[in-house]
């Protein structure tokens, strides 16, 4: 398996082998309306290698128990993949320890656990909590939640028209109120990448906890924890080709161990009577019930996959996409791309001159070419950019310039029909 | 595919779409109801002005959409004037079936030019994902004229 991987990077040159890469993704090679599928939709969730796909059948099939309960072989076996899973979570985000990785359903459950857990019962009324202009509703909502619930303050840090984080405002936002800042590491829409080891940085002087939002970010340059120094940094499995169904929420241990269980059942328990429970450390403190196992087997194959292939070598790929696709779509007379941050990953937003983007996504459909047409779950950066909704190309491992010449031959199709 | 597309997209819908009538707020609107797509974000507000006899005395409408909800929308504020909210219920549940592909039988006769009308938006039922684009102002009108303020496909 090894031998093969390495030859998806070219030992001479360090060319990244795009037809290697993309055998290993069987959706690419589907059709769809007649044309071959342009999947250019990896921002909401990303296409899966066989080695994924054929690793979790393997554990479904022959793998397959409860973990954590079974005095048994096989559920023995189950639990020692499901821990050496994260391990390898651990271990990919340079994680102190295998402790501080928590299994959620996603990124969403991964903020509301911390909103919960450590909002409910570190921050007060007044204190202020500080995100971005330009979050996902993820991270929008749960704090919302909590400043409903008991008063907390919520600052936006504003981003300039071309998408790029304002340091300088967002560092005036900065006050010994302020005590959790929640970013993203990548927004969703722009692509812009944000500065976050600035971000922790500048919040540690007024005494902040940090969370960071990895939707994006992981997926296109990875992370190290120990490095960035945040306390939180959430991300999910199946943007990173893995399996949909579980998330990842990393937490300083200290912190991780001060704050009270947000889920109560089994697993998460070290006694219980019915006048008073007492719980386990993190990670077991946070997964109430059976967790996602072969989700977490999946995501491992996933991340030792990615691994393999070099993460590197992936956003390299991924910029000369972006670069060849903003030329190409820049060439489209009426095309306005949003988001022209300095620092940006494979996702291209865009408006097309009277035609909205539900159509384009439906006319293009047609061509086989898969897009996001939206609000993008982030409406605050939308009316920020005085639109409704965009079309959204975003790019993967395997995406070629196949995709994006068809994607551009498409868009040319829909403005003919709209004359 | 490039069939169902030219009928989704045909010249009459693409027309409406660019050039919707009733694209405003008449004079004296006595009812108002906002018609929100989530999935979208895409909102219409149709105006209403009810006579004493529940009957539609005039329409108008605004907002942002696709194509095929400015166009959807811009029929229906052509047909309903000088229609009873009673009328309106019933033609709603025909065009329903209509963008769903449902059967909606025989129709009675005084509603006959309507349906005309209303069947260029029937291309919708080969684009499910489509439906609540072509249904989001009929929901709006409802809400307005049972004085909700708020409609949502959702």
């Amino acid at each position: 398996m090894t031998f093969e991987i390495e030859n998806r990077i070219s030992a001479s040159s360090g060319d990244y082998n795009i037809g290697l890469i993309r055998d290993d993704f069987p959706a690419l090679s589907l059709e769809c309306n007649g044309y071959p599928l342009a999947f250019l939709d990896s921002g909401a969730s990303a296409q899966k290698p066989s080695k994924v796909l054929e690793r979790m059948d393997h554990a479904y099939r022959n793998e397959y128990a409860n973990v954590h309960r079974g005095a048994y072989t096989l559920s023995q076996q189950a639990t020692d993949n499901y821990e050496h899973a994260r391990k390898t979570v651990a271990d990919f985000m340079n994680a102190k320890t295998a402790d501080e990785i928590i299994f959620t359903r996603n990124v969403t459950s991964a903020i509301n656990l911390v909103a919960h857990s450590y909002g409910r019962n570190f921050l007060k009324a007044g204190d202020e909590v500080i995100i971005s202009h330009m979050e996902h509703h993820a991270n929008i909502v749960p704090w919302q939640l909590l400043m409903e619930a008991i008063g907390i303050e919520l600052k936006i840090a504003p981003i300039d028209d071309a998408g790029n984080f304002l340091l300088e405002d967002f560092e005036k936002l900065l006050s010994p109120k302020t005590k959790l800042v929640a970013i993203t590491h990548v927004s969703n829409v722009l692509g812009t990448i944000v500065p976050i080891k600035t971000i922790v940085q500048l919040a540690r002087k007024v005494g902040a906890k940090v969370l960071i939002d990895g939707c994006q970010g992981i997926v296109h340059e990875g992370v190290d924890v120990q490095s960035l120094d945040a306390d939180f940094y959430a991300f999910t499995g199946h943007k990173l080709y893995g399996p949909s169904g579980i998330g990842v929420l990393w937490g300083k241990i200290d912190i991780l161990n001060s704050m009270p269980p947000y889920e109560g059942g089994g697993d998460m328990i070290e006694t219980v009577t019915f006048e008073k429970s007492t719980f386990r450390d993190a990670p077991a403190r946070f997964e109430a019930g059976t967790p996602p196992i072969i989700e977490a087997v999946g995501l491992a194959s996933a991340i030792d996959y990615v691994t393999d292939v070099g993460m590197d070598n992936i956003a390299i790929h991924e910029n000369n996409i972006l670069k060849y696709a903003t030329s190409c779509l820049s060439a489209i007379e009426g095309l306005r791309i949003i988001g022209n941050a300095e620092k940006k990953i494979g996702i291209i937003s865009f408006e097309l001159d009277g035609i909205h983007p539900h159509d384009i996504s439906t006319i293009i459909d047609s061509k086989g070419v898969a897009v996001r047409a939206g609000h993008h779950c982030a409406q605050p950066l939308m009316d920020r950019f005085g639109v409704p909704a965009t079309t959204r190309a975003s790019f993967g491992m395997y995406t070629n310039e196949g995709d994006i010449d068809q994607l551009a031959e498409a868009l040319n199709y829909a403005k003919g029909i709209f004359g | 595919m490039e069939d169902s597309l030219r009928e989704l997209y045909q010249e009459v819908i693409l027309d409406h779409g660019k050039n919707p009538r009733n694209f405003a707020r008449p004079q004296n609107t006595n009812y108002q109801a906002d018609g929100n797509n989530p999935l979208c974000g895409d909102r219409l507000t149709i105006f209403v002005k009810l006579g004493a006899d529940n009957i539609i005395e005039d329409v108008g409408f605004d907002g942002r959409g696709c194509a095929i909800s400015i166009a959807s929308a811009s029929i229906m504020t052509d047909i309903v004037k000088g229609r009873s909210i009673e009328q309106i219920d019933i033609l709603f549940s025909i065009f329903h079936k209509m963008c769903t592909g449902e059967d909606f039988g025989k129709a009675p006769s005084e509603f006959e030019d309507d349906i005309d009308k209303l069947m260029v938006m029937s291309g919708v039922k080969q684009f499910p994902m489509r439906v609540k684009c072509a249904t989001l102002s009929w929901h709006a009108m409802q809400a307005a004229v049972r004085g909700d303020e708020i409609a949502s496909t959702e």
